[in-house]
């Protein structure tokens, strides 16, 4: 769409929900498909890892000509490579899912980048509508099927919610025949992780839910409902100070902020 | 006579046409890809494989076999005996009235031919096959008048020169159909091209009897250099000779009279598909095609090129992707061309390189990669149908008689009625049996006719590798796809797993079982009941008297439907159909319950869980739908202790 944007897009390996097998990662998968419609044959793929990894040649077999490979050994922080990679790049726009189905998962990396790299971050995006040389229209990902529309600045960050459009199907052919750049990288290894020891999670018992609609109207709605917080206001025609010292005072109350 | 040279010079000139017609058609087969052929065997073997095998298939419809016989056996022989008493002028009566013999008789049939065509059925094509018994009937009325004097039957000369020019005139008609629109592309070219089909065919073990069904797997080269394109995406990229089989088309149709996708309205015609085939290979468009369309799409608006894809502009994906690759029309071909092979190839591009599996299609595929089952469920499910069944697994027996093969129907709860009716009839007969457990996977028959060959591989060498781990004599499962695959597909990866080992579908082994006296059972008191045939079980193995044998050990006499055994009319659960799900007018699986009822059953027997799933599909009111095993195991007088 605008070919004067570079647009990248991070994958990672995911993880099969019932079988635990390797796979392309679904929010990933997304970020890639949102990447290809927004710059086409121009997308930059990246991943922080294993160039053997196979399952990065299901991401190449979306249409890519070729996939960038931040080599690192198992273990090792993504986080520092992708750094480097992305500020000896000009990049304008970076696509990430919102965790990975791997590892920490703990959704925590486009926060630290954006952090990082001292740029925006958009979470849960639906879509990017339009892009020009300074800004881009972005739909984020809101409950029940809602969102919201804002203008955000370039460069960005953007999470990817599993409300984008979903993946294309992947060719083997043409996965197979991608190119893989590989670029060596000072690895960190991941220290604090290293410490860690990981077990398998045991599925907590649910709570039974009581529900005591009477029509089927009421009950697709507690069956659909996201708990919704009883507390907080909408602030629309507030100054920016008044709305930025509203989340202040929130963040002091929630002890985010000491 | 002035005009003695007219007559040979006509037949020399249109002979060297058709030579020169012949080298360049021979040309653009030879633009496919290279595939060894025996090529002398193969010339050896033709005559007996078109008097033989081709004879058989056409010999179902009494009518044209006959004619076919008369007529073309007729002119082959008046055509060469054409060449030495009118073209090399030898002066022998023998020969001319053997000559005189041959014309009458390709007269006969030509008239039978020309009767068909006064009223023509639907599945024939129309156009320059309506002149064609005309033709026919020219040549010989013309080279009968010509041989007369030859004969001794006129004086020479008679007639003089006009009657010469007369002659000349109409030879030169019919010698063009017959000689010149042999190789360049009129409807005898079915003689020529047919002739080779059959010396060069891809599948010689077809010829006598046999059976090759299993699809050819695709090369994915040494591992290192990955091929230019996977499947096929031009006409090029066929072999060359599956070209030549697709010239090899008399447009007759039968195979359009029996596809079942044809016939529910979605848009695929297998004659129109291999014609379009042709015009591929040989570029040009489809007006010229005087048979019925594609259902839902006009005519005249397909282009084709050599090296053009074909998916571009000749066939809509829709096309192929309506296949139910259920083989009725390869079964049917009197040309016994591929027309499933060719689907298939083609189906390969669009999933390998293109991923454009349509609908549940990209889905189906990603699970059965990342899970070995097409619906994604937890791998270590996969045997707890069998939480009460109290079967050995493999792992811990690690022999057996028999290997029960589950299948992905482990998953689904219809289809475990029919596991534990089978595996309760195994029990009653003491079979040492046992099942490999979660370490089953998909056999790979639905990523297979999807396209998507690489998957297929890996799951049959993954397969294969546990199998080889373990003992056992025989494999048997309930399911005719996993079924096929193990027995056809899977021999082709190298692996000596399957090696002395059976397979077997149940209904055979179950008939073995009741031969052999090890199961009581009483008979069935219910009412009519039919039978249908799955077509990977019957038409791809040959299985049509097991299941019968077993019904009739019931004391069912089994109503047949109109169409059945090797003619039967797929359920529509075939080829990943309903996960491609292509729309049309009706469903398959609705015709195929109308011919149920047509019986007056009020049951349909099957040996197949898809079928199973397929035809009980269907509204109700409808007759009852169950696996053979399940009414056995109804039937099982049980002992008490
Ligand atoms: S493909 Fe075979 S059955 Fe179909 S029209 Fe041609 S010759 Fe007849
Ligand atoms: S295999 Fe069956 S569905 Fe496919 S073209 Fe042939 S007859 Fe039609």
């Amino acid at each position: 769409m605008q070919p004067n944007v570079n647009v990248i897009s991070l994958v990672s390996v995911g993880r099969h929900p019932q079988s635990g097998r390797a796979r392309r990662a679904e929010q990933d998968g997304r970020a890639v498909e949102l990447g290809l419609k927004l710059a086409g044959k121009n997308l930059t793929v990246v991943h922080a890892g294993n160039p053997q990894e196979p399952v990065l040649r299901q991401y190449a077999g979306m249409g890519l000509s070729s996939l960038t490979v931040l080599e690192q050994a198992q273990g090792c922080d993504a986080l520092p490579a992708l750094v480097s990679f992305l500020t000896e790049n000009s990049v304008n726009i970076v696509l990430t899912g919102v965790r990975s189905e791997n590892g920490e998962s703990s959704g925590m990396l486009p926060y630290l980048l954006a952090d990082q790299l001292n740029w925006p971050l958009v979470p849960r995006v639906a879509d990017i509508v339009s892009v020009s040389a300074e800004s881009a229209e972005v739909l984020l990902a809101l409950p029940r099927g809602q969102r919201r529309s804002v203008i955000v600045t370039l460069p960005f960050i953007a999470s990817v919610d599993n409300a984008a459009q979903e993946a294309r199907q992947t060719a083997f052919g043409p996965g197979l025949r991608a190119d893989f750049h590989v670029l060596a990288m000072d690895t960190v290894v991941d220290e604090a992780a290293h410490q860690w020891k990981i077990t398998a999670a045991k599925p907590r018992p649910k709570r039974l839910k009581v529900v005591k609609a009477k029509t089927a109207a009421d009950r697709m709605k507690a069956a659909t409902a996201k708990p919704v917080g009883s507390g907080g206001k909408i602030m629309k025609n507030e100054t920016p100070e008044e709305k930025a010292k509203a989340i202040f005072d929130l963040l002091l109350e929630e002890k985010v902020v000491r | 006579m002035m005009l003695d040279w007219l007559v040979p010079t006509l037949i020399s000139v249109l002979l060297v046409l058709a030579g020169i017609g012949a080298v360049r058609r021979m040309n653009m087969w030879r633009a496919g890809q290279a595939e060894k052929v025996d090529m002398l065997a193969g010339l050896l073997a033709m005559p007996k494989r078109y008097l033989h095998d081709l004879h058989h298939v056409v010999d179902r419809d009494k009518y044209i076999s006959r004619t076919h016989v008369a007529t073309g056996g007729g002119f082959v022989l008046a055509m060469v005996l054409v060449v030495f008493v009118h073209l090399f002028g030898v002066d022998s009566k023998i020969l001319a009235w053997a000559l005189l013999a041959a014309l009458v008789m390709m007269f006969c049939g030509a008239l039978f031919v020309y009767k068909r065509r006064i009223n023509p059925p639907s599945r024939l094509s129309k156009g320059p096959w309506m002149r064609l018994p005309k033709s026919l009937l020219t040549f010989s009325i013309t080279f009968f008048v010509l041989t007369l004097p030859a004969a001794g039957v006129l004086p020479e000369g008679f007639g003089g020169w006009l009657l010469t020019l007369v002659l000349s005139v109409l030879i030169l008609m019919s010698l063009s159909e017959m000689l010149f629109g042999m190789t360049w592309g009129g409807p005898m070219k079915h003689a020529f091209a047919g002739a080779l089909h059959l010396a060069f065919h891809r599948r010689p073990e077809r010829f006598g009897g046999g059976r090759s069904t299993g699809l050819k797997p695709v090369d994915f080269g040494d591992g290192v250099s990955v091929k230019e394109v996977l499947g096929v995406a031009k006409p090029t990229d066929f072999k060359w000779n599956q070209l030549l089989g697709f010239d090899a088309c008399v447009q007759c149709g039968r195979c359009e009279a029996v596809c079942p996708a044809f016939a529910a309205g979605q848009p695929l015609n297998p004659k129109k598909l291999i014609q379009d085939m042709v015009v591929g290979f040989a570029g040009g468009t489809d007006e010229n095609y005087a048979g019925s369309p594609y259902p839902g799409i006009d005519l005249g608006h397909a282009k084709g090129a050599p090296n053009q894809i074909i998916t571009d502009g000749l066939i809509h994906p829709d096309t192929l992707w309506s296949c139910t690759t259920c083989r009725a029309c390869v079964e049917e071909c009197p040309m016994m061309i591929e027309h499933v092979d060719a689907i298939v190839d083609m189906r390969r591009f669009l999933t390998l390189e293109k991923g454009s599996t349509p609908n549940k299609g990209a889905q189906v595929l990603e699970n059965i990669i990342a899970t070995d089952n097409p619906n994604g469920y937890a791998p270590a499910s996969r045997t707890h149908w069998a939480a009460d069944q109290n079967l050995p697994v493999m792992k811990d027996v690690k022999q057996a008689d028999v290997l029960f093969w589950v299948s992905d129907g482990a998953f689904d709860m219809r289809s475990q009625r029919i596991l534990r009716a089978f595996v309760k009839l195994m029990k009653a007969a003491n079979v040492d049996v046992a099942i490999l457990g979660d370490e089953e996977l998909d056999s790979g028959d639905v990523a297979r006719r999807l396209g998507d060959d690489a998957t297929f591989q890996s799951l049959a060498k993954r397969n294969l590798a546990t199998l080889s781990t373990y003992q056992f004599n025989k494999i048997v499962t309930t399911d005719p796809h996993a079924f096929h695959c193990l027995k056809n597909e899977y021999g082709d990866f190298g692996s000596d797993a399957l090696q002395n080992v059976e397979v077997l579908h149940h209904t055979t082994f179950l008939n073995r079982l009741v031969k052999d006296g090890l199961l009581q059972l009483e008979p069935f008191k219910g009412g009519k009941v039919t039978y249908h045939d799955p077509c990977y079980l019957g038409r791809y193995n040959g299985e049509y008297e097991a299941p019968r044998e077993l019904l009739a050990s019931l004391g069912i006499d089994v109503a047949e439907m109109e169409r059945s055994k090797f003619r039967s009319r797929c359920c529509g659960g075939g080829g990943g159909a309903p996960i491609t799900d292509i729309p049309g007018e009706r469903r398959i699986a609705d015709m195929r319950m109308e011919d149920v009822v047509s019986t007056g059953a009020s049951m349909v027997a099957v040996g197949c869980q898809q079928c199973t799933a397929m035809l009980e599909g269907v509204v109700e009111p409808r007759p009852v739908v169950k696996d053979i095993a399940e009414i056995l195991a109804g039937q099982l007088i049980e002992e008490t202790h």
